[in-house]
């Protein structure tokens, strides 16, 4: 009797105790891309050097990539005449899928396609949704894995952090 | 002594396992199930009987790490099951089924608490449940722990005295891993355990009776007081190009009564467009006899258990089903994210190899009768809105 | 050997072959982004909610063999 309840509850003090990584400071170069956007022109990531870009990585077919968009829109619509700008990369194999999806989940910032990952993998994106902080010098500085209600706080605080710098 | 020797060894065989895989990479992160309403209609009909009923459940979160879900369930019997039958006249029942659950994010697990009691005028049932969930391996792997701990009151219409409990526990651990972009396997494997009473009050078995007007006498049914089983589980799912998908299941199960018994499901849903989606199974299940399971005795008390449960006796069950499902995703109704809706109908077929029909027009010697069979119509309507 | 012992043993081997994977240099072969298919419908393991849980209801009721129904895992590994 006491063994079964014994072993259950170190399997519940392991798996509460096991802490993973969600956000990560760094000081990289982000390695730079051109993808065709929403609005047919191609688009490079260097061209925005002098502009903080959050570069976020999002599909159709994720649940919490639907829950941050209208937070990140809200973002951008508050910060883009500061010098701020999203960059949304879409991974979707089929370009359809995301444009039902804008249909209803309609934003502002730019879209840019990536149907082949050449980009995902460049940025060895582990978790969907993944969110990148670039500051104006085109340095990687935060790295989010995934979206969970909250973290459109820390965007909002490290948005205002690498525009004042 | 056996029972508490595998139970023992299945839970410290357990927390060894999550240990050593914990050990490991750092794990990914996982998501809550989402906020939805779930309104069931179910029906079976079939063998003589009718039971349907409605089941709803809510879900909602309550912050970005916490889940609660409610849900009311309802099984309307009427008629009853031929062994019941042949002894007893028919009858209506109500059995009522609530259940509360809450899920709990903590970075990279899921944990997840619920309570149900089951309640009717014969029996009750209340089950408390916790499972643990962990992704891993870029999220490729899910480990799921699961212990199920239930305490039954068995009683008996008509007679205010009896009264019998039944206690029962559950373990569980199920492993889900990506294989390639387009499949997905899954093992599971189960340990019950029952204590108590475990017959039904109602049945009776049959012995040989040269005296009786029939050729045989009903006595009471005499189970052991425990029961241990095992089953393992594998499920392939295979995704196909045109937006289908294929998916095969194999159970194996043994327990401790003797019975073996097990399961084949082949399931086919294809996508006929972005709304409407059609879908087709089969499954076919076969069990043998429990050690002390008889269709007819040789003798009264002849042996020291006794049943003649037909759930305990050498059969087979056939199933063929098919179903249509409705998704409307990003809806324009207020409020509602995704509405689902399914009309799943299956046909089930049963049919026994020593168990017979008493209730057989006939004049028939005493297990001369015809072999049971059976066959049921299953119905689910369901509605699923995602807010 | 006892049958159950037997497959516990083939359980241990199999969680930690997949456990040991992810200690070592095998990286996860299915990208995050790859998930589109398994994020799919019609790739869920338990698609119509309840009424899945109540059709294993209805087996339990009328065979003796019971457990080991259940799954979770697989769809858009998100977050």
């Amino acid at each position: 009797m006491t063994t079964r309840f014994l072993g259950l509850a170190l399997t519940l003090a392991t798996l509460v105790g096991v802490s993973s990584v969600q956000a990560e400071e760094m000081n990289i170069p982000a390695p730079d891309f051109t993808l065709e956007s929403r609005h047919g022109e191609n688009l490079r990531l260097q061209d925005f050097r002098g502009e903080v870009v959050m570069l976020n990585f999002w599909a159709s077919w994720c649940g919490p990539c639907r829950q941050e968009m209208p937070l990140m829109d809200d973002l951008y619509a508050q910060y883009k005449d500061l010098g701020f700008t999203i960059l949304a990369v879409n991974v979707d194999e089929n370009r359809d899928e995301a444009h039902r999806f804008l249909d209803k989940v309609p934003v502002s910032y730019p879209i840019l396609y990536d149907p082949q990952s050449d980009v995902s993998e460049q940025y060895e994106v582990q978790a969907m949704p993944t969110t990148v902080m670039i500051d104006r010098d085109g340095n990687a500085r935060f790295l989010h894995h995934g979206y969970q209600p909250g973290y459109e706080d820390e965007y909002e605080t490290q948005i205002r952090q690498l525009v004042r710098e | 002594m056996a029972v508490t020797d595998r139970a023992g060894f299945l839970s410290a065989l357990v927390t060894g396992l999550v240990g050593w895989l914990l050990l490991s990479q750092l794990a990914t992160a996982a998501t809550l199930p989402v906020d939805n309403v779930d309104v069931l209609y179910h029906r079976y009909e079939g063998g003589g009987m009718v039971i349907d009923g409605p089941s709803v459940l809510v879900r909602k979160s309550v912050g970005p790490q916490v889940s609660v879900s409610g849900q009311y369930y309802v099984d309307m019997v009427s008629a009853a099951s031929v062994d019941v039958v042949a002894l007893a006249s028919e009858y209506t029942e109500e059995r009522t089924e609530y259940t509360l659950g809450v899920d709990y994010l903590h970075e990279d697990s899921i944990l997840s608490l619920g309570y149900t009691n089951s309640s009717e005028n014969d029996y009750e049932a209340n089950t408390v449940y916790f499972s643990a969930s962990q992704e891993f391996f870029g999220g490729m792997s899910t480990v799921t722990l699961g212990y199920a701990r239930g305490q039954d009151e068995v009683g008996v219409r008509g007679d205010e005295s009896f009264s019998e409990d039944a206690d029962r526990q559950n373990y569980q651990l199920g492993l889900s891993q990506v294989m390639t972009r387009n499949s997905l396997l899954g093992v599971d494997l189960e340990v019950v355990t029952d204590e108590g009473y475990l017959q039904n009050p109602y049945r009776r078995n049959r012995y040989i009776d040269p005296d009786a007007q029939r050729g045989f006498s009903y006595q009471l049914e005499r189970y052991p007081e425990t029961r241990t089983s095992f089953s393992v589980a594998t499920r392939a799912l295979y995704y196909l190009p045109y937006r289908a998908s294929i998916r095969g299941e194999f159970r194996y199960f043994s327990d401790s009564w003797g019975i073996d018994a097990q399961t084949f499901e082949l399931a086919y849903v294809h996508a006929l467009n972005p709304r409407w989606t059609l879908e087709g199974r089969a499954r076919y299940y076969v069990q043998d006899e429990a050690d002390f399971y008889s269709d007819l005795y040789a003798f009264e008390n002849s042996q020291t258990h006794l049943a003649r449960d037909k759930e305990m006796s050498a059969f087979s069950g056939t199933t063929l089903g098919g179903g249509v499902v409705y998704e409307w995703k990003q809806t324009s109704l207020p409020g509602i994210q995704r509405l689902q809706a399914s009309l799943l109908v299956d046909w089930l077929d049963f049919s026994y190899d020593n168990f017979r029909d008493v209730t057989a027009s006939g004049d028939f010697l005493p297990g001369q009768e015809p072999l049971y069979s059976f066959d049921a119509f299953v119905t689910r309507a369901s509605l699923i809105l995602e807010y | 050997m006892n049958p159950f012992k037997a497959v516990m043993a083939s359980a241990i081997v199999i969680l930690m072959t997949v456990g040991a994977a992810g200690c070592s240099d095998i990286k996860p072969w299915v990208k995050p982004y790859e998930r589109d298919k398994l994020a799919d419908p019609v790739m869920s393991l338990s698609r119509h909610g309840k009424a899945d849980s109540y059709m294993h209801h209805v087996y339990q009721a009328r065979e003796s063999a019971r457990g080991a129904e259940g799954g979770s895992g697989g769809g858009c590994g998100c977050n």
